[in-house]
């Protein structure tokens, strides 16, 4: 019996608190990000945000929470059932399950492997089918519109971002997310990140990370003023909560991606003493907050593009551009030798 | 299932070693799933369910709904979507090459460079074509 303890069930037991490891602080994190995010539009705004339930409206996440577990779950006569269940557990299980090779420190990492950044790339690509499945399965005129414009979007961007990560790769030589933060790792501290070596491909970047989230400003899928919600429309109570946490959850996610690509994971900004006694975790959750931020900077600053522009960018602009930038990356590193063993 | 308990066999064994770092990938897929179907049927049970007709009927702005949704749509979303699979393609086959970049030298470099030369020619040609245009 103890040696059936110790050679099974132990290490399954290891894994799944580590997993909870994983799955609670994130999902306190997306509670506190809708919080972060109308405090900080009504920041910019000279108003006040949520301030009435707790203190600094702290609270509030939990009440919206609960006030979604109470309603009633409403399945359309048209709609296929299955499906319209579906989809929204499986925007949020992808949007968790992309976790499990995030790197969060040195060697904090459920599964450390060695096509990490290849999973990652599969899980976000996977994301798409919530959204067409919701939109097709509501069988509502709205829902079917933006899951159309979602579905579309989401794959345009994904092709620059996809040519993007190969520049880095390049440079790295590796497909292991610990791989490609240590390479970031030399004497200049955060000069030595990618961001600043590859600087039009980190821009590149996260804009796409705006676009694959249906951020603003491209949030054409949820254009309110003409598709009211867009492919969620037909959706209430638990359901709905389901696709706003993976939405939130795939945010913080494409921002950690950026850390970890561009900003260096967890490293500290300069390789000395005060700034090496903050632990890994720290620094790497500092930087994906600063995404964020600039995510909700973004959506109070600019105004909403329109789909022919959205394309535009994507296919006529961001796609040349990266193409050409993996052409230009490797032929550098071909010409002066510094490809990576 | 067969496995030597003694953990040390399973680090020297390379496929039980592969496999063992997608086991807690599964165990998260499990999880995730459950927590989403456990989270969907709690609310489902708690909350009271008053199901009626114009409840359940589709939302189209205070209109009955005139007919069935899937109606046709836009040509261009399929182009979309072929592109797509293209560079996506193209995108699967560079990761293997830019990881071993180091090992194939300046012959590989060239011959990706090619295939991407033809690509690039397919690429104008939809971009002539009005492939991208949406107005």
């Amino acid at each position: 019996m103890a040696e059936f303890w110790t050679a099974y069930l132990w290490p399954l037991l290891w894994i799944v608190i580590k997993i909870l490891a994983i799955v609670v602080p994130l999902l306190l994190a997306v509670a506190y990000l809708t919080l972060a995010e109308r405090k900080v539009l009504s920041a910019m705004q000279m108003r006040r945000g949520p301030n009435v339930v707790g203190p600094f409206g702290l609270l509030q996440p939990i009440a919206d929470g609960m006030k979604l577990f109470f309603k009633e779950t409403i399945i359309p006569s048209g709609a296929n059932r299955g499906v319209f269940i579906l989809a929204p557990m499986l925007t949020f299980s992808l949007a968790l399950i992309a976790w499990a090779v995030i790197p969060v420190g040195a060697g904090l990492v459920l599964s450390d492997l060695n096509v990490g950044i290849l999973y990652l790339f599969a899980i976000s690509s996977l994301g798409v089918y919530g959204v067409l499945m919701a939109g097709w399965a509501s069988n509502s005129k709205y829902a079917f519109l933006g899951g159309l414009r979602s579905a579309a979007q989401m794959v345009s961007y994904e092709v620059s971002m996809g040519f993007v990560i190969i520049t880095v790769l390049l440079v790295v030589g590796s497909l292991n997310l610990s791989d490609i933060v240590m390479a970031q790792k030399g004497s200049f501290g955060m000069f030595n990140w990618f961001w600043l070596p590859l600087l039009p491909m980190a821009v590149i970047f996260f804009i796409s990370t705006l676009a694959e989230t249906n951020r603003h400003p491209f949030d054409l899928p949820e254009a309110e003023a003409e598709l009211v919600s867009g492919y969620n429309v037909e959706y209430s109570a638990m359901t709905f909560a389901l696709f706003f946490l993976g939405e939130y959850a795939n945010m913080i996610l494409m921002s950690a991606m950026t850390s970890i690509l561009f900003l260096g994971g967890w490293l500290p900004p300069f390789d000395i003493a005060p700034f090496t006694w903050i632990p890994g975790p720290i620094w790497f959750a500092l930087k994906i907050a600063f995404c964020l931020f600039i995510f909700i900077w973004v959506r109070g600053t600019f105004p909403r593009y329109r789909y022919d522009q959205l394309m535009r960018l994507g296919w006529k602009v961001f796609l040349p551009i990266s193409l050409a930038a993996v052409v230009i990356v490797a032929g550098f590193l071909v010409t002066f030798d510094l490809v990576p063993a | 299932m067969a496995i030597d308990t003694r953990s040390t066999d399973l680090e020297w064994d390379p496929m039980n070693a592969l496999l063992a770092q997608y086991l807690p990938i599964l165990i998260f897929i499990g999880i995730a799933v459950g927590l989403a179907g456990i989270i969907l049927t709690a609310s489902f049970i708690v909350a009271r369910q008053y199901p009626d007709m114009e409840k359940l009927s589709q939302y189209e702005c205070g209109f009955e709904p005139f007919e069935d949704a899937r109606t046709k749509f836009d040509v261009r979303f399929y182009l979309v979507a072929i592109l797509f699979i293209i560079f996506d393609l193209e995108v699967a086959f560079l990761f293997p090459w830019a990881v071993s970049l180091g090992q194939i030298g300046i012959f590989g470099f060239w011959s990706m460079v090619v295939f991407l030369g033809v690509l690039t020619v397919g690429f104008v040609y939809e971009w002539k074509k009005g492939a991208l245009e949406w107005e």
